[in-house]
């Protein structure tokens, strides 16, 4: 995705400069842009080891592991249909706590798990899409047909899972309070108060999270319907 | 709303006595466990410094070759009456995609505009109450193998629109 975006960004500009005749500017921005990259990384490098240091200390204290189990109401509420004890509750949670965090690093890991044991409650259900097929790639579609008897689909068409929809929703909503580079950033550009954005962006995040909320429980009760 | 100004500034001291304190107490080895994890701050941000430049280099190059300008000139008219500086609209759009490419972008409207403009807290509002859409569905739809993802990216589009709209007002009411 990022190699399509980029190469678009530098042809277009080269070749919108060469149009409206700024190669020189292009030249000097091109020059310029990345020498300001580096000082950027340098106050981003403070900022950033300020909050992983502090989280350390959170996570050493046992803190993290609390909060984790503090939100297991709110994993009830949004994911009733999770066994109590799955593993996928657990790593939902982990992802969700490093998310409000802002750990980027530990969000991803949690989330890919979470998946992962989303697709294998699935598998438990007993729902077709997910049983698992003996990985066979030359003959697999051949197979299908005649073992599966037309009621199972290969993997290739797996249908997301309610719980599926409702943790990615939520996840892109996003649920970071501190919106930690940010403050970075504008602490960067010369803001006269960089961590003004704060209760803002907590509001904002609020809103968008709330109707992530709305909008995934209205689905689920269509679904059951249905 | 200089309320709001003044309450976020008490949040990040409360939160660094909350944490030390609370380790402090728990027994924690604060100051070398703090290293620890500054040390881990660090690999991040030189993880991140060759895609900082190349985007910023990107993003830069494009600005200069007054490609911005032309779009503002365009979709300017049209989005301002809704709150949304014209600027905002290359950002908006590639936000769905890639987080780091967005940053490029906002550090550009940072530079040009200041992060205490209107434009400069309407960015820093939008970019910390939504994610990359379509960059979360497909690393995460991956790991559970899923091709058919139902309604995740109506959801997914409704949260970030409700986000957008709320950093409109929030924004308003900050300058």
């Amino acid at each position: 995705m990022l190699n399509a975006i980029w190469a678009v960004m530098i042809l277009v500009a080269v070749l919108y400069g060469a149009f409206t005749g700024r190669m020189g500017d292009i030249t000097n921005a091109a020059l310029d842009s990345a020498g300001e990259a580096i000082s950027l990384c340098i106050t981003m490098a403070g900022v950033v080891a300020l909050w992983m240091g502090l989280m350390e200390i959170a996570s050493k204290a046992g803190l993290i592991q609390k909060l984790t189990r503090w939100i297991s109401p709110f994993l009830t509420f949004m994911f009733p249909k999770i066994p109590k004890g799955h593993p996928a509750r657990e790593y939902i949670a982990t992802n969700i706590i490093a998310n409000v965090l802002g750990l980027g690093w530990a969000c991803t890991p949690a989330g890919l798990k979470a998946m992962e044991a989303l697709a294998r409650l699935e598998a438990e259900r007993g729902n077709p899409e997910y049983l698992p097929e003996k990985p066979d790639p030359s003959a697999g579609k051949a197979k299908v047909t005649g073992a599966a008897g037309g009621t199972g689909s290969d993997a290739g068409s797996r249908r997301a899972s309610a719980e599926m929809c409702t943790f990615l929703i939520l996840n892109i909503s996003s649920l970071q309070l501190i919106p930690v580079n940010m403050i970075a950033y504008r602490s960067q550009y010369g803001s006269s108060d960089p961590t003004a954005i704060i209760v803002p962006a907590i509001v904002a995040t609020l809103i968008s999270t709330l109707t992530a909320i709305v909008y995934c429980k209205g689905k689920d009760r269509g679904g059951i319907r249905s | 709303m200089k309320a709001l100004g003044n309450l976020s500034g008490i949040v990040i001291p409360l939160l660094i006595f909350f944490i030390v304190g609370y380790g402090y107490v728990s027994k924690v080895k604060v100051y070398e466990t703090f290293l620890k994890g500054a040390r881990d701050g660090l690999k991040i941000v030189a993880d991140i410094v060759p895609t900082l430049i190349g985007l910023l280099v990107a993003v830069g190059m494009l600005r200069a070759s007054g490609f911005f300008d032309m779009l503002g000139g365009f979709l300017g008219p049209v989005t301002e009456a809704a709150g949304l500086p014209a600027q905002l609209m290359p950002l908006l759009v590639v936000k769905l995609f890639s987080s780091s490419a967005a940053t490029g972008l906002v550090l550009d409207i940072f530079r040009t505009s200041g992060p205490d403009s209107y434009a400069g807290l309407l960015t820093s509002i939008l970019m910390s109450c939504t994610e990359t859409v379509f960059y979360t569905m497909s690393v995460y739809f991956l790991a559970a193998k899923v091709t058919k993802t139902r309604y995740t990216l109506t959801g997914a589009l409704l949260a970030t629109a409700a986000g957008t709209v709320a950093s409109v007002f929030l924004a308003r009411m900050m300058v």
